[in-house]
């Protein structure tokens, strides 16, 4: 460094010292990537990703195939003699009231909570896609409309509304019927997703150079905008996925969702509720595996949230 | 300003509109006897039926019930509960205490989640932060009424600090701890909420340049970082306020709280339907009231809402 | 010590001062040994473009950078205190009441939520200026007044999105010499805004901060602006100081190749240049200067690019390929306030024409129409009256393969290069989009052309399988220049193409566009709000202003002999007036 302030008078760096480098120059070295791809790096390096996804693999292993887990039957052999009873070698979690294998409903019950959730998310994520991608892309009184349908439905909580159909449908209970009452409410909030990230995306430069290519509007809905606004409803799916696991449960505990005869773990908490004094392992363990499962959906969109979004990976 | 809130009053009329209709419909537009697939497996007395028949109009053309039936709406009648008494009648006895309920449920989750997601937000990345972020994870993730079961269970019967049961008066220590399970629910989110706006905010120009032109860290925390963070925390506090009401319903229930919750929940539990019709209906207007109401809050918070457009 | 002869002390001085910002990988220099001297009420700006560490050097100062960067060695001395050594509570002293800030984008820089008046006195407040409510306001209201808001004690109660951006730059300035500060630092305090305003502001900087006494940092990539607002330059490359001394010598004589670059690359000084030039050779003919880049400036010398465009041009009367008649387009905006929807003429009868292998300039703030003619000439957007020929053809009835046709012939670059690509589709498909659209030749062809392309605009062909997230800002305007010329267009409209870029890679992409002119006889209507961009690419110049073309000339008659105050303005505006340069 030289001695005299270099503002005095006419200073010129050696140029050894910053040497002239090509002006915008490509790095050829580097990998391909773009945000799915930049999004899988990143979330394979972290752990709340494997914990969840192995949970989640496990819940879905046991949904399908219940008896390699236990092989204990859940509810032949239930014998009243071990009515609320503790844990045994064979019964590890204990008995039920009616003197079932606790572990072995858990296990039988999954199938009923994550068959809830998978339709569910279907329903509401093709509801929302539909509603949400053409109130966005077309705009005006379309737009209007859509809109306006989707605040009425959001209007009503969606576990109230569920609450009211399965009053009245209380002849058919069962799994597709409690899936679409949930799902037929809870829509809107995808649709407002991706609504408002379409219309973002929609007014991209390459969207109208696309367009000035000559591509079609529809087209340039599927290839470009689409493409571009479903991250966020991909972070929102994998949430309700959890969230409508529970609103089932709800709808259960409060005696309006499935029937007493089909396995599940609200119904097992609601039958337990009232032995929470003297039997709370009956009450404790299918609220876990609730719990688990649901906090498991809810870790992951967590982290493909932080994996989509720059702006939450900044947040971290 | 006036312009804005008649504006936002303008919009809520369809969707009061649309809500009623929607609710209307999907119990009395079905096939058959909609009254008796209310009741499901009970058998209600002729008399209960024939004055429910009255009450909703069944005998003239669907879109004339509905009618009939906003109508009563706006002058307060909301039908006759299953065991006679006017739903009215019911509300006014029930109100005050769910509202006692609902107003220490949200200051417990405002002032502990704002204060709570600030401090996270401020200290991104600290052991504070960490620790807020797995609890509220797990927070979000239990249901309601294994809060409330495990919070009976430890701080009614192991602990023994509370009632696991609210006393006939509903008084406030009773309230308590139901207060603090409904609070959870929406409690997480708002300290996720809060800590993801507070760490945008303060990463914002104006906040720089509050810094450059000689303020106090004192200052900027509150007066421009919090301040600009609460938009987003009250627009998410009004939708997930449907959260609120359903917990309260839960909460209600298994504390045995005299509130308009436990009755809609024990309408449910018994299968009382036309009951339950009339207080889902009472709850979707309340929050429909409590949506505008946060919406007009949401004008007086931002400026930009207010004025332009 | 150089200036112990003078009794002086410098009021600022950077000694080796080195930042760098904290990520996964370790410390990242941004900042490497910069000494910096200014003196009491002298002005110092530094240039440098993005990335090179002048504005980290400016906030370190008042250490105001952002999280995770830290001062990791050197002084900086501030009126006798070393700022380096002080507390975040000593520093709250320092910030505002004596060296104030004025920050870069005033749209952003203004809390939203509060009023302005409200964000005026709690600076006052915080910096013990005045206390006491009447006495804070009544301070509140002068400040805004001397900031040049006339209206200031009616204004006080508006919020910041009341105010347009020169308002906003004017309030943030008055905020920053509020407490009469010996130091100001101002980080690029007008690039966000229109250049006539900038002028305006700038001009009002000056007689304030003269008034005062008020030393003033200036940041800037602009090297003419630099020069016409500061006696002293520093010139930073790398985070590290290039070349440093007085402005004019600097400008005159620039010793490093990087300031040589620099100098050669920017458009405010080879306008003027150009300008003085032609003024003083008796043909007015650019071509006559014979003026020749240097080995370093090879690529990136704006006047050389200049001079080769012309005498590459054919002499001869062309048709023409555009002819644009009183094109209007009227949008219906929803009401301000009372409800009563409104209506804005975005083009006003605009009419004017384009030869065929000539370069149009479409001039004006934002605000005045430009873009609004583009698109509809693109047909993006439906005129609401007028009409446009393109090759003599009437272009309103064209429909499906008629349109596709025009299309063809006719492709736009937009200005933002973040936006112009889609980031989910790698670089052969976005180049290749055009090809497949129009159904242009089989798979094995189009690949073929695709390369092609990626080799006329300078790019290494293995770009093809990767995404537009790896490229820098010139590097995708690159890719969107070879998408619009997939199709082997005739017309190509520029709209702002080349604004958002840094100086050299604007001068690169400048020199592209040039020679792709020459070599495929491409019309270029070239849509800009800078001038002195126009000066060096455009034949003739079209001025626009709130939706009507104000003059419309040949380049030269335009720079030579304005016509309209507004086209005058808008030359005054260029940087770098007044300062005598060599060719």
């Amino acid at each position: 460094m030289s001695n005299n302030p270099p503002t005095q008078t006419h200073y010129v760096a050696p140029l050894e010292e910053t040497p002239l480098v090509a002006i915008d120059t490509v790095n050829v070295g580097e990998r391909p990537s773009n945000l799915w791809i930049d999004a899988w790096r990143d979330m394979r390096r972290r752990p709340m990703f494997w914990i969840s996804s192995v949970i989640i693999l496990l819940v879905v292993l046991v949904a399908l195939f219940p008896n390699l887990f236990t092989s204990v039957p859940p509810n032949d052999n239930c014998v009243l003699s071990n009515s609320n009873g503790a844990p045994t070698a064979e019964h590890i979690l204990g008995f039920t009231k009616q003197g079932c294998d606790v572990f072995s409903r858990i296990i039988h019950g999954t199938s009923t909570s994550l068959s809830v959730g998978i339709i569910v998310t279907v329903l509401t994520t093709v509801l929302g896609i539909l509603f949400g991608m053409f109130a966005g892309y077309y705009g005006g009184w379309l737009d209007s409309v859509l809109s306006r349908a989707g605040d009425i439905f959001f209007s009503i909580p969606y576990i109230l509304a569920a609450v009211v159909i399965m009053s009245v449908f209380s002849a058919y209970r069962n799994v597709f019927v409690i899936s679409l009452a949930i799902g037929i409410f809870a829509w809107p909030a995808t649709a407002r997703v991706l609504r408002a990230e379409i219309m973002r995306v929609k007014n991209s430069d390459y969207v109208m150079a696309s367009q000035a290519l000559g591509v079609s509007r529809f087209r340039i809905l599927l290839r470009h905008v689409l493409p571009n606004s479903i991250a966020p409803v991909i972070v929102v799916t994998t949430i309700s996925l959890g969230a409508a696991i529970v609103a089932e449960a709800t709808l259960s505990f409060l005696g309006v969702g499935l029937p007493n005869t089909t396995m599940s773990w609200g119904n097992d908490i609601s039958a337990a509720q009232s032995d929470l004094r003297t039997a709370p392992q009956t009450l404790i363990y299918p609220s876990l595996a609730l719990s688990i499962t649901v906090l498991s959906f809810i870790m992951l969109g967590e982290v493909v949230r932080d994996a989509l979004d720059p702006k939450a990976r900044a947040q971290r | 300003m006036a312009g804005y809130i008649l504006r936002r009053l303008l919009q809520a009329i369809p969707v009061l509109l649309g809500t009623t209709f929607l609710i209307y419909f999907m119990v009395f537009a079905m096939p058959g006897d909609p009254l008796l697939a209310l009741f499901g497996d009970k058998t209600p007395s002729p008399a209960l039926l024939e004055s429910l028949r009255q009450q909703y109009h069944l005998d003239q053309p669907f879109i004339i019930q509905y009618f009939l039936y906003l109508g009563g709406i706006f002058h307060g009648d909301f039908g006759t509960s299953f065991s006679g008494e006017p739903v009215a009648d019911i509300l006014a006895r029930t109100f005050p205490v769910t509202i006692r309920l609902a107003i220490m449920a949200l200051i417990i989750e405002f002032v502990g989640g704002v204060l709570i997601g600030l401090v996270s937000g401020l200290r991104k990345g600290k052991l504070f932060d960490a620790s807020a972020l797995v609890v509220s994870l797990i927070f979000i993730s239990l249901p309601i009424f294994v809060i409330a079961f495990v919070a009976q269970f430890i701080f009614g019967i192991q602990l023994g600090w509370a009632r696991t049961t609210v006393s006939s008066g509903a008084p406030i220590q009773d309230l308590i701890l139901p207060a603090f399970v409904l609070a959870s629910i929406t409690f997480a989110q708002i300290v996720r909420l809060t800590r993801a706006s507070v760490i945008e905010t303060q990463s914002l120009d104006f906040v720089r340049t509050a810094y450059g032109k000689g303020l106090s860290r004192r200052r900027i925390i509150p007066v421009h970082i919090l301040r600009n963070s609460l938009i987003p925390v009250v627009t998410y506090a009004a939708t997930d306020f449907g959260v609120l009401l359903v917990g309260a319903t839960v909460t209600e229930g298994i504390f045995n709280v005299p509130g308009v919750g436990r009755t809609l929940y024990q309408a449910i539990v018994r299968g009382e339907g036309p009951t339950v019709v009339s207080f889902v209906t009472v709850m979707v207007l309340i929050y429909l009231v409590v949506n505008l109401v946060v919406d007009l809050l949401y004008g007086l918070l931002d400026p930009r809402i207010r004025y332009v457009k | 010590m150089s200036d112990s002869s003078t009794s002086i002390q410098p009021l600022l001085e950077i000694k080796n001062l080195e930042v760098g910002f904290q990520t996964t990988e370790g410390i990242v220099p941004a900042v490497r040994g910069v000494d910096l001297t200014l003196m009491p009420g002298q002005t110092l700006a530094i240039v440098g473009e993005s990335g090179s560490g002048k504005s980290t050097t400016a906030h370190a100062i008042i250490n105001l950078l952002p999280g995770p960067g830290r001062i990791t060695g050197g002084s900086i001395m501030f009126d006798g205190q070393e700022l380096t050594s002080y507390s975040e509570k000593k520093m709250e002293e320092i910030r505002g009441r004596q060296i104030g800030f004025v920050p870069q984008d005033p749209m952003s820089n203004l809390n939203p939520v509060w009023s302005v008046g409200f964000q005026v006195e709690e600076t006052i407040r915080a910096n013990g200026i005045a206390s006491g409510r009447k006495a804070v306001k009544a301070h509140a209201i002068q400040v805004l007044k001397e900031a040049g808001l006339a209206d200031a004690d009616k204004r006080l109660k508006q919020f910041p999105h009341q105010f347009s951006g020169g308002m906003r730059q004017r309030v943030l300035i008055g905020i920053g010499l509020s407490s009469r500060p010996k130091l100001l630092i101002a980080d690029e305090p007008t690039s966000a805004l229109d250049v006539t305003v900038q002028r305006r502001i700038l001009d009002h900087l000056e007689t304030l901060t003269r008034d005062i006494g008020t030393a003033v940092l200036f940041i800037t990539h602009d090297l003419g602006l630099a020069a016409e607002r500061a006696e002293q330059l520093v010139v930073m490359y790398k985070g590290k100081i290039v070349e440093a001394g007085p402005s004019k010598e600097i400008l005159q004589n620039p010793v490093h190749p990087y300031t040589q670059r620099l100098v050669a690359a920017a458009p405010s000084l080879a306008s003027r240049r150009i300008q003085s030039a032609t003024h003083a050779s008796a043909s007015h003919a650019l071509s006559d200067l014979e003026y020749a880049p240097t080995k370093v400036t090879e690529g990136l010398d704006l006047i050389a690019a200049a001079e080769e465009r012309i005498e590459q041009q054919p002499k001869t009367k062309r048709p023409d390929a555009i002819v644009v008649k009183d094109l209007t387009k009227v949008y219906k905006i929803r009401g301000q306030g009372r409800g009563a929807a409104g209506e804005l003429t975005a083009s006003d009868a605009v009419s004017f024409s384009v030869e065929k292998g000539t370069t149009t300039a479409l001039v004006g703030e934002s605000g005045s129409g430009k873009s609004t003619v583009a698109k509809m000439i693109l047909r993006l957007e439906d005129p609401t009256s007028g009409s446009i020929m393109i090759d003599g053809q009437d272009v309103a009835p064209l429909k499906g393969k008629a349109l596709l046709d025009l299309r063809r012939r006719m492709q736009p670059v937009f200005q933002d290069p973040y936006g112009s690509l889609d980031p989910l589709r790698n670089i052969g498909n976005t180049i290749g989009e055009p090809l497949n659209t129009h159904k242009v030749g089989d798979r094995v062809s189009r690949k073929a052309r695709v390369l092609e392309l990626l080799d006329q605009v300078a790019l290494p062909k293995t770009l093809i399988t990767r995404y537009p997230n790896e490229l820098s800002g010139g590097q995708r305007q690159r890719v969107a220049i070879a998408r619009a010329l997939a199709l082997k267009p005739d017309i190509v409209v520029l709209d702002e193409a080349v604004s958002a870029l840094d100086v050299l890679v604007q001068a690169q992409i400048l020199k592209l566009l040039a020679d792709l002119q020459a070599e495929l006889e491409l019309t270029y209507l070239f849509i800009t709000h800078d001038l002195a961009v126009v000066r060096v690419i455009a034949d003739n110049v079209c001025v626009m202003q709130q939706g009507k073309i104000v003059e419309a000339a040949s380049t030269d008659d335009v720079f030579d002999s304005p016509k309209e105050q507004y086209t005058k303005e808008l030359l005054n505006a260029i940087p770098g007036a007044g300062i005598t340069l060599g060719v």
